[in-house]
Parts: C-alpha cells; structure tokens; sequence
C-alpha cells in the first residue's frame, strides 16, 4: 500500500518519472551528485521517493526518516533549495520533474542525508527550555491557564526541532555560535507561560552577543518553519522582553 | 569498541523512556541515567499519538468505573491488580506534566479539560488538542534538560541484552554516526523501547517501530506475554496508514459505508462509533466483506468513509492536527469532504512479561509502555490509555531502577559475548552476500500479516502464515548486505530489524493459531465465540534453542468477573 508493488519501471521514462537528484557524501567525506529516475505512480511525497531509491535502486542512500507525518521532525533536507520536511513535501506540488535533494545547510554532514543534530540540540537547551518553578514535588491539582493564557505561548509550543530554521538562518551560516531561532522561539515559549517563573534567567542568558541581538530579521526561519511557529517574530518579542529586563537590572541596581 | 558504565540504562527515548529517565534522576540525586536510543528522543513515535489521556480527575468519576472500563475493554483478560494500581497513579501524573509544562487542553475556568473516548462510560481522557502525545513528550524532554545526570546516547542502535549468571550483564549497540560498537554496562536496565507495529504494511506507527525492544528480550531469554494481540486502528487514512485520531468520533464523527449509510448501530448499538477499537474495526470489515465498502480514487483499496462535516466547527480547536494531514497529505478539506479511513496497525497490546511493579523476571531489569504486557490491555487497549501507561508505569520503572541501583554494583562485562555478538553483527550479518533484497523480505511478512493475521484470523490462514515465516527466515539467511561501510548504515539496522520482526511474527502466528477462541482484538472466524473455560489464561511465549514454547499463566481477577461484552 506504501511505495512499493510488483512491476518494474518500464521503458516509458521520460514522462512518467521523476529524476531526483542527490548529493551524497561518503563515509570518508567525498561528495558527488547522483541522479536516479523514480515512476510517478510509485510515490506521492519526497520521502516516498527516497525510500523507492533505497528499496530499489542503491541501498547505500542514506537518510533519516520516522513518523512520515511531519510530527518526529526526521527527515529535514534541501529539496530545489528550500529547506524542508522530505515526508510531507508533495512531490507533484513542486511543479517541477526534477528534484535537486541536499544535506541541511549549515550542518556538518555525516553521510548523504544525514547532517550531524548534535550542536542544535546544545543550543536548543542553552536556553532553559524548560518550566522554572519553585514548588517541585508531588502534586494534586493542575496550575490554573485560561485558554487566553495559553493562546500567548500555543504558536512557539508546536516546535518539531526539525531544524529547518537554522539551515534557512543567513547568520548561522556565518556565525557558528549564533545561538538560532529554534532555541531562541523555545525561550519565548516558557517565558509567556503563564506557570513558569523562569524568564529572568533565560533572558539572562540571550541577551548575551549570541542571542537575539544576532537577528537581523530577515524572516527565512519563519518561511521555512513548516509548523507556523514563526521565529522571527519570537525573536523580536524577545527583544522587547530582553530591552524590559535590562531596564529593570539597571534601576535594581541603583536601589 | 567503547564501553560506557551508567548507574541506569534505559533503551527507548519515547514517553515511557523519558518518563523513566526523570523519574530515576528525581529519585536519587547520585545516580546517572543513559538514555540510549536509536532515535533522537523526540523522533520516537510517541509524538505521534494524537487523542488523548485517561485520567480521574472528576469527583463524579472513579477509580473503579475506570479500571472497570479497562477491563471490560480488555475482554476480560487483564490482570485486575495492575489496572486498579494504574488507574490510581495516573492522575498525579497528569498533575505533574502540567506543572512542567505540558499545554493540557482547558475550560474556560482554567482548569483541564476532559472529552470523551471509546469505550470509556466517563469522559476522562485529557488532551492537549489532537497533539497529546507530542506535547507530552516536548515536555518530558525539556525536563529532562534540567538534569546534566540524564544522559543522551542519541542514535545508538541496540543489537543485543547480555545476561550472564541470571543477571544483567551489557548491551550491545552500533553508535550510528561513527559504526563503532559500543557496550552499555549498568547496575540496573530498564526496557521501554515500544511497540512492533511495522510488523504490518498498512500501520498507524512510524517507520521506526520494529519490536526490537521486545525482540532483544525475548532473545536474551525473558518472555513476552499474550503477543497475539494486535490492535487495529479503526481509521488509518488511506492509503498512507496515517492516524486520524479516535477523537474525530468522540467529538461526533460518522463512519459512513459506500452506500452512504451509518451502520455501528448493527454492531454496537449503544456506543455507535464510540465503540472500542477492536469492535469497530470489525464492523467495518464485514461491511467491506459485504459489498457495502467505498470504491472510489484509491485504487483497489476497499475503505470506508470518516464523516466530519457535521462537526466543522469543531475542527480548528479541538481536531487541528488531522484537519491539517488530510489537507497537507490527501488534500481534503475535512470540513466539506469525508475522509478515507481503513484498520491499520495501532497498537501491541503484548510485550515483554512484568509484575505490577515494572520488574521482569530478572533482577534489576525493569519495563515500561507498549514495550511490556503488565499487563493492563488484555486482548484489547482502549484509546487514551496508553500514554497515560507511558507515564504511570515510566515514572515506577525509573524509581525502582533507581532504587536497584542504588543497592547493586556493576558486573564484571562477560566479553566473550560481547565478542561473539560483534562477529555476528560485523562477520556474519554485514559480509552476507546470499542475493536476498531485505526490503523484498520485510515487504513479504507484512503483507503476509495484513492477509493472515489481521483483523480477521482462521486456523487455515494462521496456518499459510506460519509457512510463509519459515521460509522467510530461509531467505532471510541469504539476504545481501550491499552497504559495507560502517557509518550510519541503515541498510544494515534495517536488515537486524528486519530479523526482530521475523522472531516477532512467529511468536504472533503461533500464539494465534493456539488461541482457539475469539477475544479482544483476537478474532477467529472459525471459533468466533469467546471461551473463558479454555482461555481466560495469558499466553507467554518464551525463546528456546529448540524453538519457542509456550506456556499459559492465569490472569489475575479482583473485583470483575468475565461478563458478556456488549456496547
């Protein structure tokens, strides 16, 4: 029922397949383009093309892929330029034959498809992603959140940490350290939650030179955000936050 | 080969994992936990579950009508003891996820909302929208962020358990991105590595759910409980499998046949569509297997029609994830058209066998989740009852890892099997070169699964399956691995799942065809009536040098004596 059945590809190429195009990169590093033709009929979404290749064509290929319903996050990868998820991206809405498919940009590539998490996920927690309370514990009831209070925080919640959003970044392709808008919408996250303590030490934390001064607003994280969670905003609200916290350090300070 | 020494291993990253993970790290501030997993935690397919979870948070609900609920939902084959302990640790759990974050849907007041699930008589389950089992594992992640003791073995694919002298001993896995081999020692092991669902072709799961969890036990010599019973998913769309959640129906969804008609009145004429999966997905099954299916663009494929027009307003809060995958997958505006939906693969009930308190029958190791038989789901789980399972018996497996380990020391690594598991990955499995495509392989017992031993069973096909496993593990020693290098090569993980699932399905089968009865999720054409005389009784399928045998336990009743199941 998925992407495979018994007949073969037949001669009838040109029309009824599509060509896609990899890069892939060895073991020891060695990167070169490979081009292989997979039948119309056979697939429906990216993801389906690349396990057609896999399955029936060159083992070897490499790739990440779980959930197939864009929830995991997995199988993030350049397909015609844009970074996005492989396992909801319909291939006949690309409106184009040929497929162009590259590692994430922006990451170290492992192999093939496969780009190295590690350093997102590092900058991901540098942020205290997580609720800051006081009262840990054994509990009985729930914190109070009127729907409203959860509205504030609902968009930058729906994070896949697939990762799009750094390789879509501009200046983490050029700053390394840029601590990027998926960690930086996870701060946002918890600092307008209505049970969380916390926002002071986060934005402690990015206020700092590779925070949310790095930003320049350019938007691509948003663009390529495929769960609508927009970064960018995230970030300029950040700012706000993080310009209001510094001005209240500075009169704190001079108590 | 590297060998890395932990207080605690965990393998699995999903909800039970985390759960767990937490749990160890509260309960013991010394210890260090590794949570060792194939994925990236947050790739595991708890992120996937979308409805619910249930929980007595209303003074006008209790323990009792929940734990009644389970039971009756069970057909009568859970262990009653465990269902009274879980449904009386779920609620603290929910209260706790709360306090870390987790967006659980809300009343206007403030406080969590509940709706209604199948098979349940209250309306208990919590969710956080259609993305419960996401938000809840954003949550146990973040966490987990707080506590430099968790520690993330991220893509590190389990081979094999090493028990030596009835203890645990190691486990063997190959560290994807450098292909080295690498051990896991520790003074306690807990299992919570999931389910076995692409076992089948037409699924709900992710790719990732191969049963290895349960397969590296069984191996290893623990035994896995009750395996034949595999839950069915009334509404896998078509023709991807993808899960459209049961909380279509329990906000008021219809399952309309291809003459246009609602028919769970002739089966379950109380509940309607709010029946338990197992029912409702055999009523649409005869309904397909008597010509009143949907015929329509999906090819051959015989389905039937999910109706959510009449609930459109509904959609944006309460369904916004499946109104998006029917957009973004099928391009169908749920709001105006119906949605293809067929029984796919949801859920395995069995797993490895575990006492109420998350033990196994070796000392210091510990299960949790879809991973085990604990068994609290019998022959049938109820929707909204198994991530509120991953958090109850997670967060019990991690204290009492926690304490295991905190009165135990590491052993000495028995090297001879670490050596021989090496070769077997390195020597036998990679140098193989017999011609077989393992995909060819993989795709033959899932299809043979769906035909065989899906929602409708019979001695006469059990029996074609059971042939058809032979011969598949024939072929499967003359599979060719045509990757050789050792970074990341998934076509040699895909082959070892490959060889968990053939085990797996075996144990299925065969437990199946010993099954002359029809329970649950279990049904038999040919012994359609449910039999407590002969089979109210667990079967534990155990892993023997001279093939698997099998044994039978009883199951444990308290309060509710077997009763006919009506809806």
């Amino acid at each position: 029922m998925e992407t495979r059945s018994k007949s073969l590809l037949g001669d009838k190429m040109e029309k009824e397949a599509y060509e896609f195009s990899i890069l892939r990169t060895d073991a020891g590093g060695k990167q070169q383009y490979a081009s292989y033709r997979v039948p119309k009929d056979r697939i429906s979404t990216v993801l389906e093309g690349l396990q057609y290749i896999e399955r029936n064509i060159d083992r070897s290929l490499t790739v990440r892929y779980s959930c197939r319903m864009e929830i995991c996050g997995s199988c993030g990868m350049e397909i015609n330029g844009k970074p996005r998820m492989a396992c909801s991206t319909i291939v006949s809405k690309l409106h184009t034959d040929r497929l162009k498919i590259e590692p994430l940009k922006h990451y170290r590539v492992v192999r093939d498809l496969v780009v190295d998490m590690e350093p997102f996920f590092e900058k991901y927690k540098e942020g205290l992603p997580f609720i800051i309370r006081d009262d840990d514990g054994v509990y009985d009831s729930e914190l109070k959140q009127t729907p409203e209070e959860f509205k504030e925080y609902e968009k930058y919640s729906m994070c896949i940490k697939c990762g799009l959003c750094l390789a879509a970044c501009p200046i983490v392709g050029t700053d390394a350290d840029y601590i990027g808008p998926a960690a930086l919408a996870g701060v946002l996250r918890y600092n307008l939650d209505s049970r969380d303590r916390g926002k002071k030490y986060r934005l402690d934390i990015i206020n700092g030179e590779e925070g949310t001064s790095r930003c320049h607003f350019i938007g691509e994280c948003t663009e390529a955000c495929p769960k609508d969670v927009d970064p960018s905003f995230a970030i300029q609200l950040l700012r706000v936050q993080g310009l209001k916290h510094e001005i209240s350090r500075i009169f704190r300070r001079g108590d | 080969m590297e060998v890395v020494r932990e207080d605690i291993i965990i393998i699995g990253g999903g909800m039970a994992g985390l759960r767990a993970a937490i749990a160890a790290a509260e309960h013991n501030s010394t210890l260090s936990v590794a949570l060792v997993s194939k994925l990236y935690p947050l790739r595991s397919h708890s992120v996937a579950a979308e409805g619910g979870t249930g929980a007595v948070l209303d003074p006008k609900d209790s323990y009792d009508l929940h734990a009644f609920d389970t039971v009756k939902g069970s057909d009568y084959l859970a262990d009653q003891d465990a269902v009274e302990k879980f449904v009386r640790i779920v609620p603290e759990q929910i209260y706790t996820t709360d306090h870390w974050g987790c967006p659980w849907s809300r009343n206007a007041d403030g406080m969590i909302s509940q709706r209604d699930f199948g098979g349940m008589s209250f309306p208990r389950a919590t969710f956080a929208a259609d993305k419960t089992g996401f938000h809840v594992m954003q949550t146990l992640f973040s966490r987990c962020q707080k506590y430099d003791r968790i520690h993330f073995y991220n893509e590190f694919f389990v081979t094999s358990l090493i028990v030596d002298g009835g203890s645990f001993n190691a486990l063997t896995a190959i560290h994807m991105k450098t292909g080295e081999l690498t051990v896991f020692q520790g003074k306690s092991l807990i299992f919570a590595a999931g389910g076995a669902g692409r076992l089948y072709k037409f699924s709900t799961y992710s790719h990732s759910v191969t049963g290895d969890g349960d397969a590296i036990a069984f191996r290893a010599g623990l035994p896995l409980k009750d395996m034949e019973f595999v839950q069915f998913h009334p509404t896998g769309m078509i023709p991807s499998g993808i899960l459209i959640t049961e909380a279509a129906r329990s906000e008021g969804g219809y399952l309309v046949n291809g003459e246009g008609k609602r028919f769970m009145q002739n089966y379950a004429p109380t509940r309607l569509e709010k029946a338990p999966r197992d029912i409702v997905s055999r009523a649409m099954m005869w309904e397909i297997e008597a010509g009143r299916g949907v015929k329509g663009k999906y090819g051959d494929v015989v389905y039937i029609n999910l109706d959510l027009r009449h609930i459109a307003d509904l959609l944006e809060e309460r369904l916004p994830m499946i109104t998006d995958i029917a957009k973004k997958f099928n391009d169908i505006d749920a709001a105006t058209e119906m949605i293809p939906v067929r029984p796919a693969t949801h859920y395995t009930m069995g797993g490895i066998s575990v006492g109420i308190n998350t033990e196994t029958e070796i000392g210091g190791i510990f299960g949790a989740g879809e991973n085990v038989a604990i068994s609290i789901h019998g022959a049938n789980r109820l929707g909204s009852n198994s991530t509120n399972e991953c958090l109850a018996f997670g967060n019990v497996a991690g204290i009492m890892a926690a304490d295991w380990a905190s009165s135990h020391s590491i052993p000495a690594l028995n090297l001879e099997k670490v050596k021989s598991e090496e070769r077997n990955i390195w020597d036998n499995l990679l140098k193989r070169e017999g011609g077989e495509n393992p995909w060819d392989i993989a795709d033959n017992l899932q299809e043979m699964m769906d035909s065989y031993v899906g929602v409708f069973r019979t001695e006469q096909g059990l029996l074609s399956a059971l042939k058809g496993i032979r011969d598949i593990e024939a072929r499967y020693k003359n599979i060719s691995i045509s990757d050789k290098s050792s970074k990341f090569n998934i076509d040699l993980t895909h082959a070892i799942e490959i060889g968990f699932m053939i085990d797996l399905a075996d144990t299925i089968i065969r437990g199946a065809i010993n099954r002359k009865e029809s329970r649950g999720s279990h049904f038999r054409k040919d012994f359609p009536e449910r039999d407590d005389v002969n089979f109210l009784k667990h079967t534990v399928a155990r892993f023997s040098a001279d093939g698997t045998r099998f044994e039978y336990t009883p199951v444990v009743i308290t309060k509710w004596k077997p009763a006919p199941r009506v809806y």
